[in-house]
């Protein structure tokens, strides 16, 4: 079977198949089902099945890219293994310090075109795939925890069937406010999400990204503004819309640069039926296999960058060519100006430009604000929009545009990823709100990730973000969980619910440790040990590597530890010791089994999600090593324009060396956040508020995030209120005077003619009238209605005639 | 010019058309009861008819150029007809007049006055 071919059909149903729920619950709406109960199971129905779709298309590009030992697992063994015809020569590595021999790729990305939108001489604009491993493990993952969480759904939104009467929403006449279930609109805003999401693994080029990206924009805003009518939903859903726009700026920014540079926006390498490449991709642009897969400027920008040579040249050229209409510049030329111009410049440009973009939507530093308060939405959408796929959505830009991110635009990644994570994990050690606490920690995380693509860890970044995705949603599910079972977000009004609620402390235990990377050291553990690991090795390499860099090896040391003090923390807090509020305690119960379920599944994944199958090096790992971008295995990069600080290569920090101080780091780090946490929340033997009160004022700082939103607020928003106001008073002053102006004198001029109107033609016209009227009566007495006076009348009139007639008519032309 | 010694020609069949006019005009005019009104209407159309038929007849232009031809009586025939019909509407008004007035004095009738 061919399945090279058959994998992008698959892929497209199962992208296409949240759209046809979407499109029928649109339609259907209330009416299917009882209170719009059917549009649930069309929802759930179309996500499975793009599901089990997907998972066939793994199946098949398994069957077409069987794996080879990832890096982790057969450490010294080729990474790269050149192409499968190679495979009889695994000791070919070359030794760190010899220069790196790069190898054709491993599993050959799959990259066509569905439909094209149109073509434009070499420009296309397409409905287009790129499908690597990366894409199919994140297609897979996407639509499991979609499955997860729309199963979920249904018995989380069962409230929405009936009518709602809103606690939180006072009307203007005091009473609360009674609305109209929206059950159905979830699962139809779940459902055209699912398919924006997918849409975005799958797409083939940057602009078809662009496209998708800005539609789980506008999910996302629907579903943070589900409960529309509480006025922190609408800010919250605006906030989230208006930051995003900012990170999109810049991103449209990077998208014009590489289309002007490149004139395509495509990843791969479009190929006709007979297999002729008809359009280059970015990718083998930037990296073209000429150069072994190394970066270099590619020949657009160099000929933007030297247009004005090139305008001179086609001045010129024909006296100095002798042949040739248009004199092209020749290839030596093209060379000489790609290190001299500013063509690298642009790279940087737009590889920032589309970082950019990532910020707002991964919610990094300086744009995470939107992301906490996102959490004003239902439960399940903090679960899949807001911590597993949409956030995520922006690591896996980062790490799809890889090729073209030069060490600068990497260096700039990395260094935002650390200041989010750190600031991120400072502010959920003192956060309340259990989905605060969760909403930092995916910020945190997000950074980790950021941190790892930036410092040269593209592996160990993408496996984080496919870990992450199963905990966190796991975390946000089980805190669902909890908020349905206590109808309060407040952990200090929580405690002792283990007892009741034996599942979910359960499974959200299971979460936790695999956030917080728990495992033996060297031996295995839970997903997330696997992945911090692999994030810590690389920082340990990278920080060797550039010593006055070091610090973001250090806080990332720092933020393991915090994550296991946090997450534990709110674990404690929550499920363990004496009940702090009796009301919420008598009230709590478990969920349904509908709720239980996908928990379950989820705490499996989270605790495997990172596991070969045994006895095999068949796994996540290897199966993302595929994916791995072609040329990024040097030991290491360095910018052109500021080289002090070099990339390491991933395969560094896969030394036994530094992997076992990594390990053991991560463990020391963990545990030590775990037991602070044990002893302050589930010991008692340190008083949280008396520590607290030690450092009143970093209490505060961390407790007021930062102050960030205070910050912004001085910062952006009043002064934007500020133009505004000005403008408004401009509008008022000015343009509202004139208008007014205007107006009064359209005013005066209309009583001017009103009174010409009425003075002068009503008058005239008036008297005319009277005059008819008086003729009019005097004529009446003639029609006195006796038949005698009309023949008369005629008899007079005929005399009349005759006589005037008799005046001018001869009698000699009478003729007789 | 003694009409009553010339031999009779076209202006004798002027005169009593014209006579048959005045006579029906004074009828018209003098007469209260609606019938009477309506002979004088005959009467006028009946001066009419003469004329036009003595204006037609070949046998008065001895040099057969009669000024109107063969249309002279061909009119007066279209003119017996018209004054037929108009009889039969002109008694059908009557008829309705008297049985709303219970008179046919045309004086009477001035309901439509303004």
């Amino acid at each position: 079977m061919d399945w090279a071919s058959k994998i992008p059909i698959l892929l497209a149903v199962a992208w296409l198949l949240p759209l046809a729920s979407f499109a029928i619950i649109l339609v259907g709406g209330r009416r299917l089902g009882r209170a719009g109960l059917g549009a649930a199971w069309i929802a759930c129905a179309a996500i499975v099945g793009s599901f089990c779709l997907s998972t066939i298309a793994l199946g098949g590009w398994l069957w077409v890219n069987p794996l080879t030992p990832s890096a982790d697992h057969a450490q010294h063994e080729s990474v790269h293994e050149t192409a499968p015809a190679d495979h009889d020569q695994p000791g070919a590595r070359p030794s760190e310090s010899a220069p790196a021999v790069r190898h054709a790729p491993v599993a050959e990305p799959l990259s066509g075109i569905w439909y094209t939108l149109g073509e434009f001489g070499s420009s296309r604009i397409a409905v287009s795939y790129y499908i690597d491993g990366l894409t199919v493990a994140m297609f897979v993952m996407v639509s499991l925890i979609a499955s997860c969480i729309h199963i979920y759904s249904v018995g989380y939104m069962h409230e929405e069937l009936e009518e709602v009467i809103d606690d939180t929403v006072r009307l203007t006449d005091g009473r609360r406010l009674r609305r109209a279930g929206r059950f159905h609109r979830f699962f139809q805003h779940l459902s055209l999400f699912s398919f924006s999401m997918l849409g975005l693994i799958v797409a083939g080029n940057l602009a078809m990204v662009f496209c998708f990206w800005e539609l789980v924009g506008i999910c996302s805003y629907l579903l943070i503004g589900f409960y529309i009518e509480r006025p922190t939903a609408s800010n919250a859903a605006n906030k989230a819309f208006i930051v995003n726009r900012v990170g999109d700026f810049g991103m449209i920014v990077g998208l014009m640069i590489f289309w002007a540079g490149l004139g395509t926006l495509s990843f791969g390498d479009i190929r006709n039926s007979s297999g002729e490449v008809i359009e280059q991709g970015m990718f083998s642009l930037v990296r073209p296999s000429e150069s072994q897969y190394e970066l270099v400027v590619p020949d657009g920008f160099v000929q933007w960058s030297a247009r004005d040579e090139i305008a001179q040249l086609a001045r010129s050229g024909p006296a100095h060519a002798g042949s040739g209409p248009a004199a092209e510049p020749s290839a030596e030329q093209i060379e000489q100006w790609r290190g001299g111009r500013w063509g690298y410049g642009l790279l940087i440009l737009g590889g920032l430009g589309l970082f950019c973009g990532c910020i707002g939507k991964s919610a990094q530093f300086p744009l995470h604000v939107w992301l906490p308060d996102a959490m004003e939405g239902p439960t399940p959408v903090s679960a899949l929009v807001h911590s597993a796929t949409m956030v995520a959505a922006g690591v896996y830009l980062v790490a799809r545009c890889f090729p073209v991110f030069v060490p600068e635009v990497l260096l700039t990644i990395a260094v935002v990823g650390c200041i989010t994570l750190f600031v991120a994990a400072t502010i959920a050690l003192t956060a309340t709100d259990i989905k605060r606490v969760l909403a930092y920690s995916t910020v945190s995380q997000l950074g980790y990730m950021m941190l790892a693509l930036g410092s040269g860890g593209w592996l160990a970044g993408t496996l984080h973000l496919f870990t992450h995705a199963f905990f966190k949603s796991l975390l946000f599910l089980c805190s669902g969980s909890v908020i349905h079972a206590c109808h309060t977000n407040e952990l200090p009004r929580m405690g002792g619910l283990g007892r009741k609620m034996p599942w979910t402390a359960g499974t959200m235990l299971v979460g936790c440790l695999a956030i917080v990377g728990a495992g033996i050291p060297l031996v295995g553990g839970l997903s997330g040990y696997y992945s911090k690991d692999a994030i810590l090795a690389q920082q340990y390499v990278f920080a060797a590597a550039n010593p006055p860099l070091s610090w973001m090896f250090y806080a990332a040391a720092i933020g393991a530890a915090m994550t296991a003090f946090y997450m534990f923390r709110l674990w404690f807090l929550a499920f363990v010791g004496k009940p702090r509020d009796a009301h919420v305690f008598d009230h709590a119960h478990e969920s349904p089994p509908v709720m239980i379920g996908p928990l379950v599944l989820l705490a499996v994944l989270a605790v495997a999600a990172a596991w070969n199958v045994p006895l095999t090096h068949w796994g996540l790992e290897s199966l993302l090593a595929q994916a791995r971008p072609l040329g990024i295995d040097q030991p290491e990069f360095r910018g052109l324009m500021w080289s002090a600080a070099a990339i390491p290569g991933e395969h560094l920090s896969h030394e036994s060396s530094v992997h076992t101080s990594a390990a053991l780091l991560a463990f020391v780090m963990g545990a030590a956040g775990v037991v602070l946490a044990a002893v302050m929340y589930a010991a008692r033997k340190l008083d949280s508020a008396d520590v607290a009160s030690q450092f009143p004022r970093l209490y505060r700082f961390l407790l007021n995030k930062w102050w960030f939103d205070e910050i912004y607020h001085y910062v952006w928003i009043r002064p934007t209120m500020a133009v505004s106001r000005w403008v408004a008073q401009c509008d008022q002053r000015v343009i509202d005077f004139l208008l007014d102006s205007a107006a009064r004198g359209a005013a005066l001029v209309a009583r001017w003619d009103d009174w010409v109107d009425r003075r002068m033609l009503d008058r005239m016209i008036d008297r005319f009238a009277e005059a008819v009227y008086r003729l009019a009566i005097r004529l009446r007495g003639l029609q006195t209605g006796y038949v005698r006076h009309y023949v008369l009348a005629i008899a007079v009139g005929l005399v009349v005639l005759v006589v005037v007639m008799s005046l001018y008519w001869s009698s000699a032309s009478a003729g007789w | 010019m003694n009409p009553f010694l010339d031999p009779v020609g076209l202006p004798h069949y002027l005169l009593v058309g014209a006579v048959l006019f005045v006579c029906g005009i004074l009828c018209m005019m003098t007469k209260r009861n609606a019938i009477g009104v309506l002979m004088g209407v005959e009467l006028v159309l009946n001066g009419a008819n003469v004329n036009l038929v003595a204006l037609g007849s070949p046998t008065l232009y001895p040099s057969g150029l009669a000024p109107l031809g063969l249309d002279g009586p061909l009119t007066a025939a279209f003119v017996i007809v018209l004054a037929a019909a108009e009889a039969a509407v002109a008694l059908a008004i009557v008829l309705s007049c008297y049985r709303t007035l219970a008179t046919i004095d045309v004086d009477q009738a001035n309901q439509l006055k303004g």
